[in-house]
């Protein structure tokens, strides 16, 4: 396999299956203003040949006067319908952009989204009171539908968990306070635990994982198969028809999940207790009771309560606001579970702040 | 002679700022059945989106039977809403519902008929399209072709005055395209609606379409209006013959 230059002639000839390299051939005639390809015998080729060739000649400037004579007939068929086509000016590069263009640009990408977070809260509220009003457009059918999904379907996982927490918790908590001969306090500290705060989390973590993210997927579909619009069209709320349904059955369910979660969480120390830690049932019965308190319990319901408004949010807000393709719905997905857990985790520092200055 | 049932006037179209069409300037005839067409990207669908108040129009006004949509308030919006029907490209039937629910929907928000009225009227405009007896059907339990067939009876649930269209042959076999022009010619006889199409269909524009207008890319904006059979014999340029004649003219020549 040769490449000659010769004048303003390329000149392949042998076989092209093996490697070879055109572009330095070209370089010395990048100034050349035309320039002919030239068969000088070629034995064999393949399209690997026809890309170096290709890319050799595409560094040529696109003025350059190009001609193919007698190559094979496939070769030079493949070449020019290569060469018909004039490449794109390339994409500017965003990498380019120095450290502040970035932080500016990523500055004004954060307000924008806290902006439009805002205007959803607002409109999530305005739906609200539409219902209240008996205006809002939604079907029943839908409610319950969303009841049954984050209401008794997700009482098994949510059960499941908690068990596991008020095991874990008593667990942890007795080889502490084993030490000072104190076991028996684990009952007071699974109780106290899981009913102000423990289980309303844990119910958050798994409906905000299980729920949250199921309603940014429907809602991110909907908006990929143009029903969202097709809503619009009809004059239809969009936040009315989705998310109300959608809201109710949650804030209904998720103190009834928290209660249900406080439960099976003391019921897990119980089994910790009673069955490892050998103390009688009788007693960490008498120990929780006592360590129960009203207060607590309230507290915790009314995060489960917050925690659902924060994950019909969360899940409704990046389904409607996202973008029309398969990509988009996983990332709606995961930022409706991602923000869901962040929001909750601050929800819940200015709840505790709130009953702290209040006292309770 | 009747006054225009749309009336576009120096609309601009597009996405934060870049503007895809200009100077738009058209006006569609009551009981037209008038086609956009142009290049794929070349702005139809977002033309589409801007006339039916799914997209802001960069500037310009367009005059939905007198109301702008443009600056329309909420409740004229929703006026225009009982007059236009929409067929998006992919149906967009919503798939949690029934076909008989899905059709029911605008006639359960907008009317006042009774249950069993409009357990009627579903069952004749499913009938209308072709789909009696699927209304318990849901949408992934249809073919493509039947899907937007629903989505036809949905869009003229509540007898609109316009019906749009949005590349109804998408995805569609030659022959379900075909029944789908056929039926599009006969509501328009028989019901006497307004019909805009945004298509590049060349076999569906040449059946059915009598007023169109090209968006040309190069230059932004309309660069032909018309028959679409009369701009095939007569084209305005060379890029309407190219679309036309799906470039054959070109190579004709060299």
């Amino acid at each position: 396999m040769t490449v000659k230059i010769k004048g303003e002639n390329l000149i392949l000839s042998g076989d092209l299956t093996e490697n070879f390299f055109v572009s330095d051939a070209i370089q010395s005639l990048k100034n050349g203003k035309r320039l002919v390809i030239q068969n000088g015998g070629i034995s064999e080729w393949n399209q690997e040949s026809v890309v170096t060739l290709y890319s050799g000649l595409s560094q040529l400037p696109t003025s350059t006067d190009l001609q193919i004579k007698n190559l094979p007939e496939g070769m030079s068929h493949l070449l020019e319908l290569a060469l018909k086509t004039s490449p794109k000016d390339e994409k500017t590069i965003s990498s380019k952009e120095d450290f502040f263009e970035r932080l500016g640009r990523r500055g004004i990408a954060i307000s924008r989204s806290i902006k439009s977070g805002f205007k959803f809260l607002v409109k999530m509220i305005t739906s609200w009171e539409r219902q209240i009003r008996g205006k809002a457009i939604y079907r029943k059918k839908d409610f319950l539908m969303s009841l049954e999904d984050c209401g008794p379907k997700a009482v098994m996982i949510v059960s499941l968990i908690s068990f596991m927490i008020g095991l874990i918790l008593a667990f942890v908590g007795a080889l502490q306070l084993k030490n000072f001969g104190a076991q028996i306090y684990v009952a007071s500290l699974v109780t106290i635990g899981m009913t102000r705060i423990m289980g309303a989390v844990m119910t958050g973590v798994i409906m905000a994982g299980r729920t949250g993210a199921s309603y940014a997927a429907t809602i991110g579909t909907m908006q990929v198969n143009e029903e969202l619009d097709a809503l619009q069209t009809m004059g239809i709320s969009r936040i009315d028809f989705l998310g109300l349904p959608r809201m109710n059955a949650l804030l209904m369910s998720m103190p009834i999940l928290v209660l249900i979660s406080d439960f099976v969480g003391i019921l897990g120390g119980c089994f910790v207790c009673v069955f490892l830690w050998e103390i009688p049932l009788s007693e960490y019965i008498r120990y929780c009771t006592m360590a129960f308190s009203l207060q607590n319990f309230l507290v915790g319901v009314f995060h489960g309560f917050v925690f659902g408004l924060v994950i019909t949010l969360c899940g409704c807000y990046f389904g409607i606001t996202c973008g029309r393709n398969a990509d988009s719905v996983g990332k709606a997905t995961t930022n409706a579970v991602v923000y869901s857990i962040v929001w909750m985790i601050v929800m819940t520092g200015i709840i505790t702040l709130i009953c702290e200055g209040l006292g309770i | 002679m009747t006054s225009p049932i749309i009336k576009a006037q120096n609309l601009s179209i597009g996405y934060d700022n870049h503007i895809i069409m200009d100077r738009l300037c058209f006006e569609i005839k009551r009981g037209d059945i008038f086609i956009i067409m142009g290049g794929s990207g070349c702005g139809k669908s977002t033309l589409l989106r801007t006339m039916i108040g799914l997209l802001p129009a960069l500037n310009g006004h367009v005059l939905v039977n007198g109301i702008d949509v443009v600056t329309a308030t909420e409740n004229k919006k929703k006026h225009l809403v009982t007059q236009c029907g929409i067929l998006y490209q992919s149906g967009a039937l919503f798939s949690s519902m029934s076909l008989f629910e899905n059709v029911a929907l605008p006639l359960e928000q907008y009317t006042s008929y009774s249950e069993r009225k409009i357990r009627e009227i579903v069952r004749f405009k499913l009938a209308l399209v072709g789909l009696a007896g699927f209304e318990d059907f849901y949408p992934s339990e249809i073919s493509g072709g039947m899907r937007k067939r629903a989505g036809l009876a949905r869009a003229l649930a509540l007898d609109p005055e316009i019906v749009f269209f949005d590349e109804p042959s998408a995805g569609l076999d030659p022959v379900s395209s075909k029944h789908l022009d056929d039926l599009i010619l006969e509501i328009n006889k028989i019901l006497g609606m307004t019909i805009v199409v945004v298509t590049h269909e060349l076999s569906s524009l040449f059946n059915i379409g009598r007023n169109c207008i090209f968006l040309d890319s190069s230059v932004k904006t309309i660069s032909a209006r018309g028959n679409p059979n009369d701009l095939l014999k007569n084209p305005p340029n060379e890029r309407v013959l190219a679309f036309l004649t799906r470039g054959m003219s070109n190579e004709k020549r060299s």
